[in-house]
């Protein structure tokens, strides 16, 4: 049961975000430019650093659902998602997305402990200051959407093919266009003030 | 030294806005509606929250400036560095501490935010709106602390300029840059 009264329909993040639309509009655009903006990292490594650290923090919704946006940007890799959240230095995945989720794994437990040779040794295998810059805040991003998703007691479905079905739809379409099905219509009823998900 | 070429003279998370205008945009509009927009919790209470977690992330940038912004609000500095210390002997309402008590599991591990309490909280007369809101304040400061220190960025120790900043985030709030050139400190 969640602690607060969110939507039973809507697991994980979404009954929080149909729950307060004023914050989940910049939570959205955050995941929608980090994620699906222009950038050198694909969007299935992106994905990779997003799953990675919401496994490191045990949040089963976030690493689900990241994880099968992941196979789907992947060509449906699922053991290569897996693999990744299990030991990602067996992972066939680059070198310079090795040293970027080695950096992850830091920023996951604090960002003091980025150290001057985890850069450098992601420098040397081709990695950018952007996508150094970019790896450290999805991490960062995913210690705050993991921690949103938990610290409310959201519904964590067991389910797999939901998330597979719902990762395709993610990979397909983006974030903010997903998300817009849901937050529409609850926004008018967080407004009214009846929130309830009786729709 | 920072990690990557940051802005020089930019101190703490107006190195990472400034590099990356992109991300910056919505991760200020978040902290606008969590800290400055109006809410049952005053901008004092939520900027005390934000304050807490950066203490406990050990974040000294974002523990100074929101810090600033809260004595500010409040009128009073040494309640902040009671509520870094020991917030349950702080001076601040019985829902504030309940409030406080949830943000500190939270910046943990979410995980560990218990049915007691959010009971304890509502039983000082915590909304629901607020244990959200409270939840959703830790988390962001888990990303913004996390941000500010992994990119290595310049956190120079100058209570006159966390000052200024604390005073324009508590008048303007989030939306505009509070840092709006290099800074000259050392």
């Amino acid at each position: 049961m969640p602690h607060i009264p969110l939507s039973p329909d809507l697991p994980g993040i979404r009954g929080a975000m149909a729950f307060r639309p004023e914050t989940a509009r910049p939570l959205n655009a955050l995941v929608e430019v980090l994620m699906t903006g222009p950038s050198t990292l694909s969007r299935g490594e992106r994905e990779l650093i997003a799953t990675y650290v919401s496994s490191r923090n045990c949040t089963h919704y976030c690493h689900s659902i990241h994880g099968a946006i992941a196979a789907a940007h992947l060509g449906g890799d699922e053991a290569l998602v897996k693999q990744v959240k299990a030991d990602f230095t067996q992972a066939a995945v680059s070198a310079k997305l090795k040293a970027l989720l080695t950096i992850a794994g830091k920023v996951q437990q604090d960002g003091k402990l980025v150290t001057a040779a985890d850069v450098e040794a992601a420098r040397k295998l081709g990695a950018t200051d952007l996508e150094i810059h970019d790896t450290v805040l999805i991490a960062a991003a995913f210690c705050m959407y993991n921690r949103y998703v938990d610290g409310l007691g959201t519904e964590q479905p067991e389910d797999e093919a939901l998330y597979r079905e719902r990762g395709k739809r993610v990979a397909r379409d983006g974030y903010v266009q997903v998300s817009a099905e849901y937050l529409a219509s609850d926004a008018d009823a967080a407004h009214a003030g009846g929130i309830d998900g009786a729709h | 030294m920072a990690h990557i070429e940051l802005p020089e003279g930019f101190p703490g998370i107006s190195a990472g806005f400034t590099f990356r205008p992109e991300t910056a945009k919505p991760m200020r509009e978040l902290a606008h509606v969590l800290l400055h927009e109006p809410n049952s919790l005053t901008p004092g209470e939520r900027e005390l929250i934000a304050t807490f977690v950066s203490s406990r992330n050990n974040c000294y940038f974002c523990q100074s400036s929101h810090g600033a912004a809260a004595s500010c609000h409040l009128g009073d500095a040494a309640v902040v560095e009671q509520v870094k210390a020991d917030f349950m002997a702080a001076p601040v309402s019985p829902k504030l501490k309940a409030l406080l008590a949830i943000a500190g599991k939270v910046q943990q591990d979410g995980k560990l935010v218990a049915k007691a309490d959010v009971e304890a909280a509502r039983a000082e007369g915590a909304t629901d709106i607020e244990i959200h809101d409270t939840v959703l304040i830790a988390a962001a400061f888990c990303m913004f602390n996390r941000y500010v220190d992994g990119l290595g960025t310049w956190q120079p120790r100058n209570e006159e300029m966390y000052a200024r900043m604390g005073k324009h985030l508590a008048d303007e709030g989030y939306k505009e840059p509070s840092i709006r050139q290099a800074v000259e400190v050392g």
